[in-house]
């Protein structure tokens, strides 16, 4: 079943096209990834998709729902959650803090009574503690639940800022470099928290990568982008064999090392 | 770091801001020393002590804003001036009681607060700060020329005292509890915004717009929402003052006043409820405690000719020497000598 439709999506800023003409469709509960050189228009993809750019053109719509025009808050009740990139959590707020905004979509407390507190507020705050608790347990992080983030080491920021997209309980999770710049260790933790995330919670995942090991490993389809097109798409081995990936990633010259392309596994 | 022998068996008891009988004691003997003050301080002493009330609802409301929003204003010296008039026009041209003035005071300085908070979409740091500027400006200019309404340069005199019944609140003393329960309440609820969902999003806000955003918190109402909060707190604030010292004008609302609450919350601490209590009574009493020592000090120096000159020349090497050397301000240094203290004499 399609969960999330992009429909001949492009994006331009200014004279810049920075995506042309992409039609994707990604499938509820599957794992998705979006693999492409530096500057194909990954992270510009998943930001149309979040709502932070607004596309020039195309539709995207989300379990049949038009949501080309919807703004990103709204978009975020609907249950697409995302990372980025370059980490962005709230620098100066704990972990737990951190996690129960990722909740804020949830909760229901006004000004007023959040500033009364006890009674509803408190009894709301408990609840979603319990959630966000269930996230920490998950993730492993239980020590650092009353850390502020910003003086945690980079692997455990990463860490957080997954938790803090899974607590919003998303439907679908953008996940934007997730392993960039992790060791082999770090890598396979956190392979095994996506893999863990589609299976147990069903949460369909949109992921953009560049190792490419981790990327064949885990997804079911990949996605290639170059050039703000694109080039290729389907099961991790109809991409590893299609020449037109081959040629975006290593250029003319045929069949040189397919074996750096995640073909050693 | 928790002391050994803490333990905590619900997620109520991890919530809850004093985990220790130490800290609630603290807060006990704070509030006993607070209900005492009056009997044992001079009727002077008494009178500080109002203006520093006053001054805590006010750095409680800027720090809600800039502190814990992130949106810097230097407008607040004319939303004081809102406060303050809107309570004596209240008062004195339609006759309405005290108890009725200060709310009112509060929602009309929110709603001036929220229109000036509205380029808070477009605009961040200093150019924010040039609109808040200009938000200053136009308030204090319309105070000093709407004659009919405000008095002009004149300013507005009798505004009437609080009073319940036959029970007014002239005196200083009786105004102390007056203010002092106002403060409570207005610290009380701002420390339980900041553990609740409105507040946490202020925060957010604050650190990184673009993922609350996309996090489902809608920035342009949460940023007009604190302006919002932030001006009620004010309001009240210019209410009382105008209340206290039954006559207003508008030199006491220039960005002069504005630059001094600021320094308060730096020099107090940015984002958090006690500093801006620490810096209240630190701004409040700085020129108190100068002005005592320059009484002595004058039989030897010619001092009192420049005091006002060295009063704000000490103002500007405070707020430098603090962001040099404690840009947390007074309430991390408070919480680095809790922390010194919690695990004294064995701290390893």
């Amino acid at each position: 079943m399609i969960q999330l439709a992009v429909e001949n999506l492009g994006l331009h800023f200014g004279g810049v096209t920075a995506l042309r003409g992409i039609t994707l469709d990604v499938n509820q509960g599957e794992i998705l990834a979006i693999i492409g050189p530096n500057g194909a228009g990954k992270t510009s993809l998943l930001n149309c998709v979040s709502g932070l750019y607004r596309p020039s053109e195309g539709r995207l719509s989300f379990d049949g729902q038009d949501i080309t025009h919807l703004p990103p808050y709204k978009r975020a009740r609907l249950g697409i959650a995302r990372t980025f990139q370059n980490i962005e959590l709230f620098r100066g707020m704990t972990v737990l803090d951190n996690l129960m905004l990722g909740r804020h979509v949830h909760l229901q407390s006004s000004l007023l009574i959040g500033g009364i507190y006890f009674g509803f507020a408190q009894k709301e705050e408990i609840e979603h503690r319990r959630a966000v608790e269930d996230i920490i347990d998950f993730l492993e992080i239980e020590k650092i639940r009353k850390r502020v983030v910003g003086t945690l080491p980079y692997g455990y920021q990463k860490r957080v800022e997954l938790g803090r997209a899974l607590a919003w309980e998303p439907r679908i999770l953008l996940l934007d470099e997730p392993m960039a710049g992790m060791n082999i260790e770090e890598k396979e933790d956190m392979a095994r928290f996506i893999l863990d995330i589609n299976e147990e919670r069903e949460v369909t995942v949109v992921l953009i990568e560049h190792d490419m090991g981790v990327v064949m490993d885990i997804s079911d389809r990949v996605a290639v982008l170059d050039f703000g097109q694109k080039i290729g798409e389907g099961t991790p081995d109809e991409v590893r064999a299609n020449p037109q990936v081959i040629r975006a990633y290593l250029g003319e010259a045929n069949g040189v090392g397919l074996a750096s392309f995640g073909g050693s596994k | 770091m928790i002391e050994c022998g803490v333990f905590k068996r619900t997620y109520e008891e991890d919530m809850a801001f004093r985990h220790t009988a130490l800290a609630r004691w603290r807060i006990y003997l704070l509030l006993l020393a607070v209900v005492v003050f009056p009997f044992v301080a001079s009727e002077y002493y008494v009178g500080i002590a109002n203006l520093i009330g006053i001054a805590i609802i006010g750095a409680l409301g800027l720090n809600i804003l800039t502190g814990f929003t992130g949106q810097i204003s230097v407008g607040q010296g004319a939303f004081l001036g809102v406060g303050a008039y809107t309570s004596a026009i209240l008062a004195i041209r339609l006759g309405l009681p005290f108890w009725l003035a200060l709310p009112g005071a509060g929602l009309v300085t929110a709603l001036v607060g929220s229109v000036f908070g509205i380029p808070s979409l477009r605009l961040k740091g200093l150019y924010l700060v040039i609109a808040t500027l200009a938000g200053q400006v136009i308030i204090e200019w319309t105070i000093g020329h709407w004659v009919d309404l405000t008095g002009g340069s004149q300013g507005m005199t009798n505004i009437p005292s609080p009073a319940i019944g036959p029970l007014t609140f002239a005196s200083r003393t009786s105004y102390y509890y007056l203010t002092y329960a106002i403060v409570l309440a207005a610290t009380v609820f701002a420390s339980n915004l900041f553990r609740s969902k409105v507040g946490r999003a202020f925060v957010a806000v604050r650190d990184r717009d673009i993922a609350a955003e996309a996090m489902g918190v809608h920035l342009f109402r949460y940023k007009i929402l604190a302006f919002a909060v932030s001006s009620f707190y004010v309001g009240v604030a210019g209410s009382l003052w105008a209340h206290y010292l039954n006559m207003i004008s508008p030199e006491h609302f220039t960005v002069g006043v504005s630059i001094e609450y600021l320094a308060m919350i730096i020099i107090g601490g940015l984002g958090t409820v006690s500093g801006s209590i620490f810096g209240a009574i630190f701004m409040t009493l700085l020129p108190v405690i100068l002005r005592e020592l320059t009484g002595p000090l004058s039989a030897m120096l010619p001092i009192t000719q420049v005091f006002n000159a060295l009063r704000e020349g000490i103002f500007g090497i405070v707020i430098i020497v603090f962001l040099i050397y404690e840009p947390h301000g007074l309430a991390k240094i408070w919480r680095n000598i809790k922390d010194y203290f919690r695990l004294w004499p064995f701290s390893y």
